[in-house]
């Protein structure tokens, strides 16, 4: 219904054509597109067109400096590879000569055009339309400025596994404040579960405990345990979080950690957590003994006095006098600048492979749980036996990709099965002296030392079956299967079935995102990737970091990974908090969305959809308004308004259509028209 | 032709239903105004005229043109331009004029397919099968009837236009506002509005008119009028699942059908910020259905029976697609 109105007064258009050695320049005729602009684009005000070996290199940036300042250009466009990749480069190049850093459009012909393309004659006149496009779109730029942010210097890290408690201690010792906030009643995560870790046999007590002790008794550190998060407001370098802390009906204050409450609390419950089951905690417990903080928790559903009302043994024998039964959840409000989320995995259950009979079949355990039997300080004392307590198993078959790299269940590599696979192989041999089978797909053994574990425990006798097991069943055929867990596997070596009676089975379970994974990151607005796990800003160039300012992810959560891949990720997102925090502010980028107020009728459909929760509404003008600081310029709601009162800075409906106008300049006259459609 | 000194008036219907020459009397006394005020020299719903009176006029001689109804065929066209010639102000007046409206809901269709659709239907006695020959060579000569194009378009995409007076048809009261105004610039005491300004209608959406609650909106079930046992009075429709157009349609109307509980359908056409209202409102509703399961989704988008109909019953002309493939492809 309306038409474009043209735009007033020319601008000074330079437009740069990068070869990129033959990335471009080997599918794309890059003088020609060159040549072509300045011809045809001359009345749209290109002034300069050049072509360049690397337009990213030094040589390549000056040249647009000097154009800039000689030729008077007012807009700058590069024709070269992702706005990802060199966008910013680019950016600073217009600003060193003086020119507004937003007047630069950068189009992509490398990653939309030369690599996509095979055939030179359509990709070279793609590559034309998209710089005509990026010509169009750069004249209805406008100069904008960055926004600057002050940093709040508290950090808070959600997760108190080995990869929280890095990141924690790492910001706390060079001197910023640091909440670690935990849901259960210690921290230590995973790792405290375990005996002994790969390749190097280590005790995993050992080396994380002095980590808790650290953390716990750190200055700079300020531990929330049995809490959990319950709102996040503001933005990057000023985030307002709200964190639950659970009524533990302990004070806090007097509890001297002495564990007499444990002790003489007549609840027994079967602790699903620490022990995976195997073993009994109290209805007042202190999870593990060198747990962090120290105080225990009553166990509400299990208290003998929240059941009936009568008891109170732990009140009675507290010699601090530090149990309150009528501790109710307390909320407090906590000021940080940026956010660690390291809340870990949870593990695959293997009911769910009901041929595998875990739940069914009672010899067959999950590697948690075998983790737990062989724990010096586990149900056993770390004696490896069946379920029944006593007896030593004289064989055991360990299956590895139990729920991993199963399209039925999660096509990803769960990364430490094998390792872990290998570590169990060991420690039944070397403590029971069993004969013990690995079934694998493939062994995956990368990394400093894994490989030559693998060859220790080849050495130390372990049977090797490479195939994925049908069925584990106690069904017996031959007498020698009576009484024992038959497995069923295709022996793809030997290119056989194979039945193989075993007294125990270990199912190596895949790591699986946290089942509340989509509502954490919903409620710190990031992204999860469909299998649950959360998306990193770049996976290679930008692993801890996401795409909302701010919140960093570090360990499991980011995907499976071990134990020193965690604690890297947990310094390395350190790292990026105290680069910020040592900023002392922070430039955003001004790509943001805007209401405009006389178009908006508050029909209200954006106000759920933002991820960061940056739009609110005002109920007396009956509009709603983007805050600029929160808003992170992804578009949702700009794509949402019925009204077209939104629009994004950069993005408004007149670059995108005058884009669209330039792309259409070209007349693609080709016969791989197909190719480029 | 007399020539009484006053500025000259036309108003003209191309592909439309007449609904808007109906509006333009509805004004009521306000009509004897414009007689008071003009010289209506070619309106041929209300007096008799020819076009060559028309084409014997100076150009630029009428002041001012309404100009309602969609360009169909020759005839329309050539008159859009005869009448852009002669005018100084053209206005598109009504939904057809501005967007294509109802008639412009064929350009989903072939030619082929219209033809079918009005010469065989079962309301049709056609036993011969006759089609609209567009050259016809009698005993007396050569016969033509204006060519039928193979799309409608609006009145801006044949000929420039001034300005745009939205509505389906538009309201009495927004024609005489505008009425008012003319007369007002006539005598020097108001100015016109830029080139390209939407008139007689207002600058945001029929939400702003309409008196019910809005809340955070989530959608499970799109739901037909007659579906829905009991109505909310008080509340948005849409969060009742009823699909109403009304926050990406133009306000001017004053939000009579949410008023009266029925949803908008959107005959003031666009807002202000809208380029294409029908994937504007189609980006809207699917933002705030209330799943993540696609197959709800799915199923949830399948309960709008007739999507064209919802998001482009007045704007298919008017958008960026302007038509479906078969009218494309002929």
């Amino acid at each position: 219904m309306k038409k474009q109105t043209e735009i007033e007064g020319k601008e000074r258009i330079g437009v740069y054509v990068c070869h990129c050695g033959t990335n471009i320049a080997g599918i794309v005729d890059v003088e020609d597109v060159a040549a072509w602009a300045e011809k045809e684009l001359g009345d749209r005000g290109v002034v300069i067109t050049r072509d360049y070996k690397f337009m990213c290199s030094s040589l390549g940036q000056e040249l647009i400096e000097k154009d800039i300042k000689e030729q008077g250009l007012t807009r700058v466009v590069v024709a070269a590879c992702s706005p990802h990749l060199h966008e910013a480069t680019f950016r600073k190049a217009c600003e060193n000569a003086g020119l507004n850093r937003y007047l630069c459009e950068l189009v992509s012909i490398r990653e939309q055009v030369s690599w996509v393309h095979t055939d030179k004659v359509a990709a070279t006149a793609k590559a034309k339309a998209v710089v005509a496009g990026g010509v169009e779109r750069v004249i209805h730029h406008e100069p904008l400025e960055a926004l600057h942010v002050p940093i709040h210097p508290a950090t808070m890290v959600v997760g108190g596994g080995i990869a929280g408690i890095q990141a924690a201690i790492e910001i706390a010792d060079a001197g910023f404040p640091v909440y670690l906030v935990e849901r259960e009643p210690s921290i230590g995560g995973h790792m405290a579960q375990f005996d002994k870790t790969f390749p190097t046999l280590d005790c995993a007590a050992c080396i994380l405990t002095p980590k808790m002790v650290t953390a716990g008794t750190h200055p700079n550190i300020k531990i929330f345990s049995y809490s959990e998060v319950t709102n996040v407001d503001g933005y990057v370098g000023n985030f307002t979080v709200t964190i639950r802390k659970k009524a533990r009906y302990v004070n806090e204050e007097l509890c001297t950690g002495c564990g007499i409450c444990q002790e003489k609390c007549p609840a027994k419950v079967i602790d699903d957590i620490y022990e995976a089951g195997l073993g009994y905690r109290k209805g007042a417990y202190i999870p593990f003994p060198q747990a962090v903080p120290k105080f225990p928790v009553i166990d509400k559903a299990n208290c003998v006095f929240f059941e009936r009302g009568t008891c109170k043994a732990c009140q009675k024998f507290c010699p601090t006098n530090a149990i309150d039964f009528d501790q109710e959840d307390e909320y407090v409000t906590v000021e940080v600048g940026n956010i660690i989320l390291a809340t870990g995995y949870d593990l695959f259950d293997p009911r769910q492979i009901s041929q595998y009979g875990y739940g069914r079949l009672a010899n067959v355990f999950t590697s948690m749980e075998f983790e737990r039997l062989s724990n010096a300080a586990g149900p056993t004392n770390g004696e490896i036996v069946l379920r029944d307590g006593v007896t030593k198993p004289t064989s055991v078959g360990i299956i590895h990709c139990v729920g991993s790299r199963d399209r039925n269940y999660n096509n990803y590599c769960s990364v430490i099965c094998c390792m872990q696979s290998l570590k169990f192989a060991h420690l039944v041999h070397e403590r029971t002296g069993a004969t013990v089978y690995n079934f694998y797909i493939d062994m995956r053994t990368a990394y400093k030392e894994y490989d030559e574990f693998y060859q220790r425990v080849l050495e130390e006798g372990t049977l090797f079956v490479r195939g994925k097991v049908a069925e584990v069943t106690d069904a017996a055929r031959l007498s020698i299967e009576e009484g024992k867990l038959i497995i069923q596997v295709e022996d793809t070596l030997a290119g056989v079935q194979r039945r193989i009676p075993v007294d125990m089975v270990v199912l190596s379970a895949a790591m699986i995102p946290r089942h509340d994974a989509h509502d954490v990151a919903h409620l710190f607005g990031i992204s999860c990737s469909a299998n649950g796990w959360f998306i990193e800003k770049h996976p290679k160039l930008d692993p801890v970091a996401t795409m909302t300012e701010g919140i960093f992810i570090a360990g499991c959560v980011q995907g499976p990974k071990d134990i020193p891949s965690s604690v890297a990720q947990g310094a390395a997102a350190s790292a990026r908090v105290l680069g910020r925090i040592q900023q002392g502010e922070i430039a955003l980028e001004p790509v943001r969305a805007t209401v405009d107020q006389s178009i908006c009728s508050g029909c209200r459909i954006c106000n759920n959809l933002c991820p960061f929760n940056a739009i609110l509404f005002h109920e007396d003008r009956m509009v709603s308004e983007i805050n600029a600081a929160l808003c992170q310029g992804c578009g949702t709601c700009i794509a949402a308004c019925p009204a077209g009162a939104i629009t994004g800075t950069g993005f408004s409906n007149e670059q995108i259509f005058a884009q669209i106008e330039g792309l259409m300049r070209v007349n693609f006259q080709h016969e791989k028209m197909t190719e480029l459609a | 032709m007399s020539t009484n000194g006053k500025p000259k008036f036309a108003m003209y219907w191309a592909a439309s239903c007449g609904g808007c020459e109906i509006a333009v009397l509805n004004t009521g006394e306000k009509i004897l105004d414009v007689d008071a005020n003009f010289e209506v020299v070619f309106w041929p719903v209300a007096m008799d005229a020819k076009y060559k009176d028309v084409e014997a006029m100076p150009d630029g001689s009428i002041l001012l043109t309404l100009f309602n109804g969609g360009i169909r065929n020759q005839e329309n066209e050539e008159i859009a331009h005869l009448l852009r010639r002669k005018s100084q102000i053209l206005v598109a007046f009504g939904s057809c004029a501005c967007e294509g409206c109802i008639p412009g809901l064929a350009n989903l269709s072939s030619t082929e397919q219209i033809f079918k659709a009005v010469y065989d239907s079962v309301t049709s006695e056609n036993a011969q099968n006759y089609r609209p020959q567009f050259h016809t060579t009698m005993p007396e000569g050569d016969i033509h009837i204006p060519k039928f194009y193979p799309v409608l378009r609006t009145l801006d995409q044949v000929v420039d236009v001034d300005y745009y007076l939205p509505g389906c048809p538009p309201e009495s009261h927004q024609i005489a506002a505008v009425i008012d105004l003319v007369i007002q610039v006539l005598n020097g005491q108001a100015s016109l509005p830029l080139k390209g300004a939407v008139i007689g209608a207002g600058q945001s959406t029929v939400c702003d008119d309409c008196p019910r609650q809005r809340n955070v909106k989530t959608i499970k079930a799109f739901r037909r009028i007659h579906e829905v046992e009991e109505l909310d009075p008080e509340l948005c429709l849409l969060e009742q699942g009823i699909p109403c157009n009304g926050p990406a349609t133009r306000n001017g109307c004053g939000a009579l059908c949410p008023k009266a509980g029925a949803q908008c359908i959107g005959c003031y056409g666009p807002a202000n910020g809208v380029v294409d209202y029908g994937a504007r409102l189609i980006s809207a509703f699917a933002s705030v259905i209330d799943s993540n399961d696609p197959e709800e989704i799915e199923q949830i988008l399948d309960q709008i029976p007739d999507p064209a109909g919802q998001f482009y019953r007045f704007n298919l002309a008017g958008s960026l697609l302007r038509a479906g493939k078969p009218a494309w492809k002929q």
